[in-house]
């Protein structure tokens, strides 16, 4: 099916394969149609998908932005819409509009070190960003991520993680704020492991998507090793109906989530931030 | 609208008939204001006749009211809930059908040909409404196809405003009262005991073709003279007044001013004055469908930053306060539409002040936060 003209009008793609995450968390994968290329995407950007007569969410793409054949979307079962999407069955037809708004500063970046911190579900719109830097890797510094979640259960992309962490040269650290006596790794919030991750703080980019008050208390600890506010980008969420700036519903102060986010360097939302209910 | 070169002309009271009946033979709707359930609304018009001939309106914070005036005016009144976004963006719009075999699904178009329709009496603060509007739905690259259809499609006829209302302040705004541009064709009701004329300017080339069928005589110094002053008269005559220098600035340096605090504690969340305002854009989209499933519905209807569930996400509504969604709102109209479309989102038509059931005045609000004069934060 071609793009249609009408942005609002989603176009069907149909459901290749769905992966296991955790117990509320699974990967949709759809396939283009026969004959059909895959739409490309910057990693950061976001579709809406449609579960036909339910609804339309916007979902960060979690795939590889170099592999054209399919599209990922990682989704926590929620809400209604998500809980729709979730029972797709394969070859079901998947509704998407997109992809949407501005991504990852990964041009900007090159040549400088990059640590990415990820949030529970917040490491899915950074996974594109962790595939382009090792598809990559000799166009940035050192490279870093910090990931946290609750509990062990709640870490996405297993065996993925294991793959990252044996790659040399990538930093690679996980916590959870909760874990029984199997758990081997750290205990505790992203910041704490801030001090075991070698990087050049004057010449680093970091990227950070998870709950707005892990984003808080790591920029905190980011500017108090001495980066700047100009070094640190942060994606966004919030309630989201077009995505092309016309619903009025994910305003952020002057912004539109949709199309000056969902990613943002941070000079420019630290301070809406630091309010309540914006 | 390109311009045209044309001098203004003067027509009788009575081609203003021929003028509707020419429209109406080209196809078009015409709306206009009539007088429905007390109010002064717009609608569709059969003739001249179903204008609110000799009425008037009284409009203060919180009160509405039409009273009769001792002259047969047929335009002697300003603004009242209705505005042209009604017909432009309508409140609730089918977006798509679709429907669902198996694994295929596949959309069926609205067969439902656009309307045209002729505005009759936009008012200046309308018309730059209009053009904030088109902002918002005309967007390279996201333009909304609709939208584009109805406004392509619309005749306006601009209306001079010969009176200010009780809630106006266009002149702050500077958006009227006089319709500088943007219309087929701009009325001046010239009224006295001995005339009931309309000087008429001339916006566009489909004005100037319109205006050939119609019985018309240039227009002299005089009745240009005649319809300054009135203007001149209205700009004087404002209800309201809004101090715009360095308002942007101040709203959004000050989200935590106690002046949030007092409004929030007579503001009841109600969201009328979101949809009496000429430029709210805000929508939600609905998708509905069959009982079996098979068939799909997306619909577009107006909503309101007032709403709890406007900005919803899991877990619960980030402006969960009366206080967070009115600073939502004022913020938006005053400053931050400034940031996303480059001018403010108010024109000055005062609606959302004569509407608001405890007439809470924009004004007001925004003198109290925004002026230099005001202490900015609660020192508690």
């Amino acid at each position: 099916m071609n793009t249609p003209l009408d942005p609002m009008m989603p176009r069907f793609l149909p459901l290749q394969r769905r992966i296991r995450e955790t117990a509320d968390v699974l990967s949709l994968v759809a396939e283009p149609l026969e004959g059909e290329e895959m739409p490309t995407f910057l990693p950061g950007q976001f579709n809406m998908l449609y579960a036909f007569g339910v609804g339309e969410v916007p979902i960060s793409i979690s795939g590889d932005p170099q592999e054209r054949g399919h599209l990922v979307h990682t989704i926590r079962d929620v809400g209604a819409v998500s809980h729709a999407l979730l029972q797709l069955k394969r070859n079901e037809p998947l509704g998407i509009r997109g992809p949407f708004g501005k991504p990852w500063p990964l041009d900007q970046a090159r040549g400088a070190d990059i640590l990415l911190i990820a949030g529970g579900i917040g490491l899915a719109p950074l996974r594109p960003v962790i595939y382009h830097l090792l598809a990559q890797r000799e166009s940035y510094g050192r490279i870093a991520l910090l990931y946290g979640a609750r509990n062990p259960a709640d870490l996405l992309y297993h065996k993925e993680l294991e793959r990252w962490r044996r790659v040399p040269d990538f930093q690679v650290r996980v916590t959870v704020d909760h874990a029984g006596r199997e758990w081997l790794g750290d205990v505790g919030v992203v910041t704490r492991l801030l001090p075991k991750i070698r990087l050049d703080p004057a010449d680093t980019v970091v990227m950070l998507c998870g709950p707005e008050i892990m984003i808080r208390f790591s920029t905190l600890a980011l500017l108090d090793m001495g980066m700047s506010t100009k070094q640190l980008y942060v994606s966004m969420e919030r309630n989201m109906k077009c995505a092309i700036g016309s619903c009025g519903h994910c305003q952020f102060g002057p912004h539109f989530i949709c199309k000056d986010g969902p990613v943002f360097r941070y000079d420019r939302v630290e301070a809406l931030l630091k309010q309540d209910e914006i | 609208m390109e311009t045209v070169p044309k001098a203004p002309v003067v027509i009788a009271e009575k081609a203003l008939h021929t003028l509707v009946c020419e429209l109406q033979s080209a196809g078009y709707r015409v709306i206009g204001p009539t007088l429905r359930d007390q109010a002064i609304i717009y609608d569709e018009i059969d003739s001249v006749a179903d204008l609110p001939q000799g009425w008037t309106d009284e409009q203060q914070p919180g009160s509405y009211r039409v009273a009769k005036r001792p002259d047969m005016a047929l335009f002697g009144y300003t603004v009242g809930p209705h505005s042209w976004k009604k017909f432009l963006h309508p409140p609730r719009l089918r977006l798509w059908q679709a429907s669902r075999t198996g694994n295929e699904v596949s959309f069926s178009h609205d067969e439902t040909p656009s309307q045209k329709y002729a505005f009759l009496g936009v008012r200046s603060c309308e018309l730059h409404a209009i053009a904030i509007q088109d902002q918002v739905f005309l967007q390279a690259g996201h333009e909304d196809v609709g939208y584009r259809q109805r406004r392509d499609d619309s005749f306006i006829i601009a209306l001079n405003c010969s009176e200010a209302g009780g809630t106006c302040f266009c002149a702050s705004m500077k958006t009227g009262p006089q319709a500088t541009n943007s219309f087929d064709l701009a009325l001046t009701e010239l009224l006295s005991e001995d005339r009931h004329e309309f000087l008429v300017e001339i916006g566009s080339q489909a004005g100037a073709d319109l205006m050939h069928g119609i019985a018309s005589r240039e227009a002299s110094a005089g009745d240009l003279e005649t319809a300054e002053k009135l203007l001149a008269q209205t700009a004087a005559n404002m209800g309201r007044h809004l101090d715009t220098q360095g308002l942007k600035e101040r709203l959004q340096e000050n989200p935590e001013h106690r002046r949030w605090d007092e409004v929030a504690a007579r503001c009841l969340s109600c969201s009328n004055c979101t949809l009496v305002c000429p430029t709210c854009f805000c929508t939600s989209v609905e998708d509905t469908a069959d009982l079996a499933g098979d068939t799909a519905e997306r619909w577009r209807r107006w909503d309101s930053c007032f709403n709890g569930e406007f900005s919803y996400i899991h877990g619960g509504s980030v402006r969960s306060s009366t206080k967070s969604r009115y600073r939502q709102w004022l913020t938006h109209k005053l400053a931050h539409w400034v940031d996303q479309f480059g001018s403010s989102g108010c024109v000055g038509c005062g609606r959302c002040i004569s509407w608001c059931p405890t007439g809470i005045d924009i004004t007001e609000e925004a003198a109290a936060i925004g002026s230099a004069a005001s202490p900015p934060e609660d020192a508690s």
